[in-house]
Formats: structure tokens, sequence, C-alpha cells
């Protein structure tokens, strides 16, 4: 037993460490990124500006530094949570982005929630009637929701929901139902990425060799599915839901803008509309740290329910 | 050597023929392909298709009904600026297929390339590229066009590279995968053993058996790029603004959403539409040419 | 001797597609309480399906069970509704199968996927599962029967996985055990030994056995009586040593010609 978990922390260790990796290189691309993006200084400078001004912005904004200094003053700043301050707003990037972090946080949980709880009983219902109408259906569905760009499936709810029947709000932030639209909107096409994946692994799941064993020992069509099936059909389901937080994430920025939604993803667009680059480059690191939290998370997850992979090297 | 290519060939289904074959035997797929088709000829003949100008602005005529639901003489009607929704429509049509299919096949050329070299070398620069893979997964492609955008400006060129860089994983994986196993198969080793180059073994007897996974990859990466590009172009990053894009149709449409529903519905239903043909041509190619799939 | 099986003129087809196939063919054949029946033929001789047939195991959208009885008690088992046959299998008939790797559940410890079974079928306690699991998997011939059940199939051998998968049979103390092709998928010493293992579990519990095979090698020491199988049909059928001295139909006697015999089946059980 203690081989195991010996086995586990070592695995859940490097998988901390390319983490860490990705994330030290997602910092740097940006860095480099904001560099070639352009001579920051003209852009924040009034065309009129002298040289002593000009001098004299570089040398705030430490512009004036070598290179290397200045990449290594960014990565210990991002230590500290430091992501220099937004020209905007003219208040520390990590302030902004915490004040905006909740409303997406918010968003994208509750789409998450609709998403599983539409997607999973979807799947596992047309996996059981494989082939038969119901399926079928459910099937077409899927295709849609995959199909359909979430900003328009946004726009349709507006038309219906808000403009001809007028129930619920078209935009705006604060209560259950302006969240209702929104977070609809961000999970149609996770309900079908989801449910698709979930039908398709528990078909391989069903006709395997182990529920033929189960049905053997005499469980019940439904007792086999729960009590066999479900969990070594939601392995590749559990890897998929990571990576659908990248899609999330995307599709969060473009729902925000649609429902004009107080979050993250709004303020990415307004801080490249305003070339507020400190702000900016804040936001993306955040997005990307977000985005490798919740794979490493994801990645564990699996080992702890996938005892093969444990052993693994 | 000239046998052992012939072998070779021989050993590829000619994905074309089986494709055609199974597309015939697929109802909608059917439909879907003869969608694509009308919409390509409709991309390529838009001057000749559209009614109007699609920048023309006529402020008389502005948030006219479409005609079969008011009394305009605008098909789909007229923007807040009076400029004829079904012109923009058509010629939008032109950018999301010139977006789509640029970025796809740059994709693919990448993908591919990174999926040959990757499978057939193996060790190192296997390892080194997969892990590249993985770091390019790991952000969402949305997030890594804006960036992109954001300090590179925005622009069709721009556009089209993004997506192309963001898109290339899934085709890697998947030749790579092909190529490996494809490595071990005895063509290739009897070629080795003669003394047949490495790059032709790549060109010659790899690259044909890897067409068709490539292909419905691309298919369903074009519609991916046609969604993407629009996602851009309504966030008002995409292509220069005075190009009329899907995308660009439905944020301002949004905006008269209350008044004039078919500024934003129209563009909305044709990207679902055109994004849903495709969908369907790639599952029925897929079906078509992935042999797992005859095994019930 | 009582019967405790009994297949009367079975007939099942398998539709697929355009073509059907008469994978079982007015089958019958009867086990006798504590007795082994093995049934013999090559892959595509319906012996397979035979012997799924049983629990009704077959996969139901090409199998069509189109007549005949499978009697066991009481009962006909292809008429009873679903929740009585639920409580034979695994109960009064269990049934192993040929690839252990691929039957045990990869994701569940191997003592838990036994202690289902008494689970389902029997009113007890966690405590008396547990011993009853570890029992059985002592039964089997599983050292540090204890240590095993907390493992998980794959940190087991071939051979360990078929005793473990016999322990699982066995937790319920069934009547009947329908045994399909267990030694194939092990390697050749541990075949013998797990033959051995059934004749001993066989002779402390009194229960009958099916053993399905393909090899007329692995029958001689263990079977009693042995059915040929080919194309659905049983062309002979004869006590065990009867049908290895004399065989009766061509069939037989070219399976026997074709069988590479186990060491020390000349000599007799």
């Amino acid at each position: 037993m203690s081989e195991r978990s010996r086995a586990m922390v070592r695995s859940a260790a490097s998988k901390v460490l390319s983490a860490l990796v990705v994330m030290f290189l997602a910092a740097t691309v940006t860095f480099l990124l904001v560099r070639i993006s352009g001579d920051p200084l003209s852009m924040l400078l009034p065309p009129d500006a002298t040289a002593e001004q000009a001098d004299e912005l570089a040398a705030t904004l430490g512009l004036d530094q070598p290179l290397v200094v200045q990449y290594a003053d960014y990565l210990s700043g991002l230590i500290r949570f430091d992501l220099g301050d937004s020209l905007f707003y003219n208040q520390p990037v990590s302030q902004v982005i915490a004040d905006r972090l909740p409303a997406t946080a918010l968003l994208a949980v509750s789409a998450l929630f609709i998403a599983l709880v539409i997607a999973v009983p979807a799947g596992i219902a047309a996996a059981m009637r494989r082939g038969r109408a119901r399926d079928k259906g459910i099937m077409t569905l899927i295709l849609l929701g995959q199909s359909t760009p979430a900003f328009w499936v946004g726009i349709v709810l507006i038309l219906i929901f808000a403009v001809r029947l007028q129930v619920l709000p078209a935009s705006g932030h604060g209560t259950l139902s302006h969240l209702i639209l929104p977070a609809v909107t961000l999970a149609v096409y996770s309900v079908a990425v989801i449910a698709r994946l979930l039908r398709s692994s528990l078909l391989d799941v069903l006709s395997s060799d182990y529920m033929r064993t189960a049905t053997a020992k005499g469980f019940g069509p439904t007792h086999a599915v729960v009590s066999h099936g479900l969990r070594n059909a939601s392995l590749p389901v559990i890897t998929v839901v990571g990576l659908e937080t990248g899609t999330l994430l995307g599709g969060a920025i473009l729902t925000e803008q649609v429902f004009t939604w107080p979050g993250l993803g709004r303020l990415t667009i307004e801080a490249i509309s305003n070339r507020d680059l400190p702000l900016v480059q804040g936001t993306v690191l955040l997005f990307a740290a977000i985005f490798v939290v919740i794979n490493l998370i994801v990645d564990v997850t699996y080992s702890a329910i996938d005892p093969r992979v444990r052993l693994e090297k | 050597m000239a046998g052992i290519s012939i072998a070779a060939s021989q050993d590829a289904q000619t994905p074309t023929h089986t494709a055609w074959r199974a597309l015939r035997q697929n109802r909608w797929g059917m439909v879907a392909v003869v969608f694509l088709a009308v919409m390509v000829l409709t991309a390529a003949l838009a001057p000749l298709i559209a009614p109007h100008d699609p920048q023309a602005q006529n402020l008389l005529e502005r948030l006219a009904p479409p005609s079969w639901a008011g009394d305009s003489d605008h098909l789909l009607g007229t923007d807040h600026l009076g400029r004829d929704v079904f012109s923009r429509l058509v010629f939008g049509s032109r950018i999301s297929l010139l977006v789509g299919v640029s970025a796809a096949m740059l994709a693919g050329v990448i993908g591919a390339v990174v999926g040959l070299l990757a499978g057939y070398y193996g060790g190192r620069l296997d390892w080194i590229l997969m892990r590249l893979a993985d770091v390019q997964l790991a952000f969402p492609s949305i997030l890594l066009a804006l960036a992109v955008v954001a300090f590179l400006g925005s622009g069709l060129w721009i556009v089209i590279v993004v997506l192309g860089l963001t898109g290339w994983v899934s085709y890697a994986r998947v030749v790579r995968s092909e190529v490996v196993s494809l490595k071990t198969r005895d063509f290739v080793t009897e070629a080795r053993a003669i003394g047949v180059g490495n790059l032709t073994i790549i060109r010659r007897h790899l690259l044909p058996n890897v067409v068709a996974p490539l292909a419905t990859i691309a298919t369903l990466n074009v519609a991916s790029a046609i969604v993407a590009e629009s996602a851009l172009s309504f966030l008002g990053l995409g292509v220069p603004t005075h190009i009329p894009t899907w995308g660009s149709m439905l944020a301002d449409g949004q905006l008269y959403l209350g008044t004039s529903w078919w500024i934003a519905i129209f563009p909305g239903l044709a990207l679902m539409l055109t994004s849903l043909a495709i969908n369907i041509t790639g599952d029925a190619i897929r079906d078509a040419t992935d042999p797992k799939v005859y095994r019930r | 001797m009582t019967t405790v099986l009994s297949i009367e003129k079975l007939s099942v087809d398998f539709e697929l597609g355009t073509e059907t196939v008469h994978a079982v063919r007015d089958v019958s054949l009867d086990l006798a309480e504590g007795e082994t029946l093995a049934i013999v033929g090559e892959s595509g001789s319906g012996k397979t399906a035979t012997a799924l047939s049983i629990l009704q195991l077959n996969p139901v959208p090409p199998a069509v069970y189109r007549s005949g009885t499978i009697r066991f008690g009481a009962h006909d088992l292809l008429a009873l509704p679903e929740a009585r046959l639920r409580a034979i299998r695994g109960n009064d008939i269990a049934m192993i199968f040929q690839d252990p790797m691929t039957s045990l559940n990869p994701l569940k410890k191997v003592g838990r996927q036994i202690g289902e079974t008494l689970q389902l079928h029997r009113d007890v306690s966690r405590r008396d599962t547990r011993s009853a699991v570890v029992e059985a998997l002592a039964q089997a011939g599983v050292p540090r029967p204890d240590e095993r059940a907390e493992q998980y199939p794959h940190e087991l051998s071939g051979g360990l996985r078929q005793r473990a998968m016999i322990a699982m049979a066995l937790v319920t103390r069934p009547k009947v055990l329908i045994a399909d092709e267990p030694t194939t998928a092990l390697d050749v010493t541990v075949q013998a030994q797990i033959l051995e293992l059934l004749v001993q579990l066989q002779d402390r519990h009194g229960m009958a056995i099916v053993l399905i095979t393909h090899d007329l090698g692995v029958v001689a020491d263990v079977a009693d009586r042995i059915a040929v199988m080919r194309s659905g049909e049983i062309v002979e059928e004869q006590p065990c040593e009867p049908l290895f001295a004399a065989p009766q139909h061509e069939y037989t006697r070219s399976l026997l010609a074709a069988t590479p015999r186990l060491a020390g089946a000349s000599e007799g059980a």
C-alpha cells in the first residue's frame, strides 16, 4: 500500500513540475509578445511629447533597462503576484483582475454545472438505447450543439427571452435571472461534447467483457451500469472536462461580451481595445494559470480513479 | 524499388473512392456536401450574385425588414446603415471560407510535418514535439488568438496565421499515431533495408496512408476555423472592419435586436448551417474512411 | 444420477444485417449432478453460443432464441422473466470466461468483485462477506488471499486472475459452473493447475461443470462425458474413455488426430 502511495506522490510531483514549466513558458512568451508588439512607449505618449517626457516615462516603467533585467524584474514580480499597474484603471493589475474574477468564476461554474446536469443523463440515455429513436434524437441535438457558435446561441436566446417574451434580462449582472441566459449559452457547446463522449465511452464499456461478467453474476442492467459501467466510462470524460475548460474559458470571453457580463473576458477585450498592455498581459497569464491548474487537477483525479495509471513511472 | 512503392500504394485504399461511395449512401451527408458546394459557388461568384454593393450605405432605407416580411426590396433587409444584408452575407462568406480553408490548410501542413517527424524519428525529437503539443493544448485557442491579436494587431493574414498556429495539434497527434503504426509494417522495413532514404520513405510510403485521417480532421478544422474567425470579428479583433464578415454583422446586429432582428439572425444562421454542413461532411468522411468504424 | 440441467432442442440464430447465422441447431444435452460435461469444437462450432444461452448471455440484438427449452430445476430458463433469471445467475448457475484480464473490472479490487456476487444473492454482513471472499480465494488456491483481495486485477498474474474468477463463481456455492475456455488464455503449465483446481472443487462441493473448449487434450483428465460440436450441431456424444478409445464420428476422429496430448493424459485421471 505504501508503495502505491509513494508512486502516487511521485507522479503528482512531476505533474506539478510540468505545470510550473508550462506557466514559466507562458510567462516568457507573453513577455516577448509584449516587447515585440512595438515600442510600448509610443503607444502611451501623446504625439507631441518631448524627449525628456519620453525618458521619464521610460524610467518609471523600467523600460530603459536592458532586456534581461526587465525579464528578471518581470519574473520576480510574477512570483509576488505583482503584475504591474493597469494604464487605464490606474490600479494594480492584480487588483483589477481580482475584482472581476468572481463574476467569471460564477459564470463558468454555473455553465459547467448546467452542462453536466444535462449531458450526463443524455449520454447515458443515448448509450442505453443505441441506434433507436432516442439515441438518434440525442445525437442530432449533440451535432447541433457542437456546430452552433456560442455567441449566436446567446443572441438567439436574447431575442426569444428578452425581446419577444420579456422574461429575462438581456444583459447585466446581479440576480439569478441575469445569470440564466449567459450560463445556458456558455453551457451549450460543453453539453454536446460531454454527452457525445460519455455516450461513446459508455458504449465501449457496455460491450466489454466485464459488463458481461456482471450480468452473469446476476446484476440487472441499470445496476450493472451504475456499479461497473459509469466509473470506467467516466475516465475519458474526465480528461475531456479538463480540455473543455479551455473552450469554456474562451466561450466565457464571447459570452461575457454578448451579455455584457462584468467578468475577466470582457476585461480582456477592453484591455485590448485600450492598448492597456500590462492588463492584457495579466489577464492572459491568469487564463493560462487557471487552465494549467484545472488540467493538473484533472490529471491527478484521473490517476486517483484509475489504479493502472498510478504505478506508471 | 519501384516494386515496393507499388506495393505501398496498393496498400493504401484510395480515400476518395471509399469516401464517395459511402457518401452516396449517407443521405444527410449528400445534403451537406451539396449545401457546401452551393456555398463555395456563392462565395466565388459573389459579385454576380449579390444584388447590391455590400458597402453601399443608404440611410434612407436603414433598418428595412426583409422583403417577404415587410415591403422593402431587400431580400434579407438592411442594416443600421442601409446596407443590404443579403449582399453582405454573400460577400461575408468569402472571408469565412477563405480564412477557414487557409487556416485549416496551414494547420494541416504544420501538423502533418510535426506528426510525420515525431512518429518516424521517434526518440528525443518525438518527446520534444509532443511536449510542445501539450503546451499548445494548454492554451485555449481563443486566448492565444486574442493574445497575438492584442500584441500584433488584427488583419486578415494575422488571423489566418494565428488560427493555423492554434490548430495544428490534432493533426499532429493523428498523423503521428498513424506513422508509428505504419513504421513497423513490412513495406517500410523492406524499403529501409534496401537503403531508401528516410525522406523518400516518408514521402512515398507514409504520406499516402496518412491522407485519410488528415482529411477528416481537416474538415472539422475548417468548421472550427470559420467559427473562430467570426468570433474574432464579433469581438472586433478580426479582419479590418470595412470588410463585411458574418462575425461583425452579428456584432452590429446585436445592438438592434429589439427592432431589427434580421441583421443578426441571418449571419448567425449562415454560420450555424455552414458549420453544421461541414461537421456532417466530416463525420461522413470519417465513417467512410476509418476502418475501425466497420467493426460493430 | 439426477439431471440438474437439461438443454432440449435448442436453436439459436444470429441476425447479422442481411444474413442469418444458425449458431446453434437443435442441440440437446443433459447434465447430471456432480458430473463434468465437456463441449468440444472448433471456433464457430456453436459451443460458446450454446454455453452462453444457458444464462442468456448472448448479446441480444443479433441473437434470437428460436426454439427449445433449458430446464433447470422446475423452470425453463428461456421462458423465465428477467428478474427470476437474475436470481439464478451467479447464484445457482455461475459462469467463468476465457480471458480473466478483460472479464474482470480493471477499476475494482478483486475482493470487492467477488464480494458483490455474495451480496447480490445473500443477506450477509460486510464482515461475513469479507471472510467468505478470503475463504473463496483460499479454496481457489490463491496464496495470501487476504492481501490479494485488496489488489486490482492487473496486479495479479494470469493464473491468479483465473483463480480469482473461479473464486468469484464459487462464492455462492452454485450447483452448476459453466467454464468457457477457462484455460485458453493461460500458459501451458498453468492450464493443468487450473483444470486440477476445477476437479478438486467439484469433488468438494459436488457441483456440475460444463466445460467449453476447443482442445480435446485439455478435456481428457477432467470430463466425464464429452459432446463434440460442429457447425451448430452435436456430432457425437459419449462418456470420456469410450470417446477417446473408439470415436464414432469421422469429425471426432480428425479432431483427435490433430490434438497434442497433455502429459499424463494417456494414463487416465
